[in-house]
């Protein structure tokens, strides 16, 4: 439901980006040296570093669980946006509108929860409600960003003769592509803090070592994970903002 | 439902057969679902998966007869003849109810009845061509909503119907021998207290929230200059996943609470609502703010020159002219986080602040599905009703003029 982008100055959003990452990276696969950080803070946890399973093997399979449920969502959700903004499917497109409206404000962690009886436990499930959830902001901003493509532009395309195709891949996409990206970017960071709540039922991801640590009463490995977790989804904001600015017409 | 744009009527001059595509459609993806999938499963006892039974072995003769008989009916709303396209959607308006209705009716009874002569440990629960049957009719309804353009009233009472009958039916005992209504009456007091836990702590963030995010929101319109770092800053909070949020404050909060005893006299802790509420205001205040200076810059500087000109003070434009033309944008704000505190308030349940995701997680731990979804569906119908309550706020608080 992000509408308003805000413009902020470029140089500093940048060198965040690069800072985040490198921070993002480097706890990865350095977590377990900062054992005697962690000790100090926490001096009655015998084993202050989680190590069930590496870092970076939980990153991977938290990045698996999104990619996989995000390349589906938005394959999916960009067609059907696409589907019913065609002179064919129009008729659809108000229910579609609405469905992907209502579908919102179902709670992710409920429809994670719901997937469970149909499903089972696992990656798949997980995979399941992350895609049906992040289906959602991605129909819905397709159908928004090109239904801003002016009628008078339309006119013109196809006053030059452009064919259908020519139309969609060099008016109706390069316009309406910011708006795409905006619904990819909350779809996925939607999905990031979804994923996590997926370690409750039985996906390994980055959520795993805070419930072991809620559990467990190990604040340390709540920390690690939340930490991880944190950075992934500001560092993926903030390349999709890069995307999406360089996807700006006429600013 | 929050669009309300009209296909055109065009569908009468094509003269095809079919008029109501999305409707034919619905009407397949129902036939489909209760053809593949499993109505309802009887299980031993709860923790067991159940026996897969369909619609026909599930229902009564006349049952699901009855149920045939209005997908037919539907069938013809959906085609150019024999019904004029108004009493068409009208009619659609009538079989879909029913349909809905009869769908939920024989769920219930055929658990009473598959019960009867089972082990009292027993359980039946609802399949996925029941959620098909369910949300079908939804959809036509919205469907048949949207095609005949009503106002927001009409649309309104025709929920509110709907919902006492369904409600009706929950507090008859049409549903009791369902496993997941079993669930309720072992958990009844302690569902009644975490699902006021949870209407607490929603309200616990929602006031702050507002308190501080419409002040700022203003600041924001302004002083432009605040307005990069401000936003900047809470969608920097919007981004961190609330798992995370919620445990990242768990620690500095015991250890607040271990070095003032005062605070954690009064609830200041690790664990618990404390990190919950304030996780809550951090992700409510982006759209507050938001929807704050989007309402105020939506108001027209010329309203505000004749404001002026007609002498009145600075004071007197903010409250009489930019509140009541930013209202319905503030409005929209307040209704998209509270819809998101509503779902964010599941989560809070892992770090023991309680609440409906308390069922979840306790029954995802237990394997009871059943107590699963005693967590998750009254969630959603809570989230449903808030978005659907407040945007009748929304309509209603559109001066006259803008409706």
């Amino acid at each position: 439901m992000r509408v308003a982008t805000v413009k902020h100055p470029i140089p500093f959003r940048d060198w965040l980006l690069v800072a985040l990452s490198v921070l993002l990276v480097t706890l990865t696969l350095f977590m377990a040296r900062l054992e005697p950080l962690f000790q100090a803070l926490f001096p009655d946890v015998s084993n202050p570093v989680y190590r069930r399973e590496s870092f970076l093997q939980l990153t991977l399979d938290h990045l698996l669980l999104v990619l996989v449920s995000s390349l589906i969502s938005v394959s999916v959700g960009v067609g059907a946006g696409l589907f019913v903004t065609r002179r064919g499917g129009r008729e659809f497109e108000p229910m579609v509108s609405s469905m992907a409206a209502i579908g919102q404000t179902f709670p992710p962690a409920a429809v994670l929860a719901i997937v469970v009886p149909l499903a089972g436990f696992g990656f798949v499930p997980t995979v399941v409600a992350l895609t049906l959830y992040g289906l959602l902001p991605v129909i819905q901003n397709t159908i928004a960003g090109l239904n801003t493509v002016p009628p008078a532009t339309l006119e013109a395309a196809r006053g030059i003769g452009m064919t259908q195709g020519q139309i969609l891949r060099r008016v109706e996409l390069p316009i309406a592509m910011r708006v795409i990206i905006a619904g990819v970017r909350v779809s996925v960071i939607i999905n990031i803090g979804t994923a996590t709540i997926g370690a409750t039922v039985g996906a390994q991801s980055l959520g795993t070592p805070i419930i072991a640590g809620l559990v467990g009463n190990n604040i340390a490995y709540v920390i690690q994970g939340a930490l991880l977790v944190g950075l992934l989804a500001i560092v993926s904001d903030l390349l999709f903002e890069r995307l999406e600015r360089r996807f700006t017409f006429g600013a | 439902m929050a669009h309300d744009r009209v296909p055109g009527d065009e569908e009468r001059h094509t003269g095809s057969l079919v008029t109501n595509r999305v409707l034919l459609t619905l009407l397949v993806a129902a036939l489909l679902g209760v053809v593949l999938l499993p109505f309802a499963s009887m299980a031993p006892n709860r923790l067991m998966s159940g026996q897969a039974v369909g619609v026909t072995a599930a229902m009564l003769s006349w049952q699901w007869l009855a149920l045939a008989g209005l997908a037919g009916i539907l069938t013809a709303c959906a085609l150019s003849r024999p019904f004029p396209a108004r009493l068409a959607r009208w009619l659609t308006l009538t079989a879909a109810p029913l349909w809905l209705l009869l769908a939920l009716y024989g769920l219930g009874d055929y658990a009473s009845r598959a019960l009867q002569d089972a082990s009292p440990a027993a359980r039946v629960s609802q399949g996925a061509a029941f959620w098909i049957l369910v949300f079908c009719p939804i959809l036509m309804i919205i469907d048949a909503f949207q095609r005949l353009g009503s106002s927001l009233a009409v649309r309104g009472l025709y929920s509110v119907v709907l919902v006492v009958l369904v409600g009706a039916m929950f507090a008859g005992d049409t549903f009791d021998a369902l496993s997941i209504m079993r669930e309720y009456a072992n958990n009844k007091g302690t569902f009644t207290a975490e699902f006021l836990a949870h209407l607490r702590l929603v309200g616990l963030a929602l006031g702050p929230a507002l308190l501080m995010g419409l002040p700022l929101g203003l600041l924001a319109r302004r002083h432009p200059t605040a307005r990069g770092p401000l936003f900047g800053a809470l969608n920097f909070f919007q981004t961190i996943p609330s798992i995370a949020l919620f445990a990242l404050l768990v620690a500095p909060l015991s250890a607040l609470g271990e070095a003032l005893p005062w605070l954690k006299a009064i609830g200041v802790g690790g664990i618990g609502a404390a990190p919950a509420v304030i996780a809550l205001i951090m992700y409510s205040l982006l759209p507050v703010v938001r929807n704050t200076y989007a309402g105020f810059a939506g108001v027209p500087a010329t309203t505000i020159e004749a404001a002026r000109g007609m002498g009145m003070t600075s004071r007197q434009i903010l409250w009489k002219i930019e509140v009541p033309l930013a209202l319905p944008v503030i409005l929209s704000g307040l209704r998209i986080v509270t819809v998101q505190a509503i779902g964010l308030t599941v989560v809070a349940a892992l770090i023991g602040a309680g609440g409906l995701g308390a069922f979840i997680f306790q029954g995802l731990g237990q394997y009871a599905i059943d107590l699963v979804l005693l967590g998750a569906v009254p969630t959603i119908a809570l989230a449903v009703v808030a978005d659907f309550l407040l945007q009748i706020l929304v309509a209603l608080s559109k001066p006259a003029g803008m409706r």
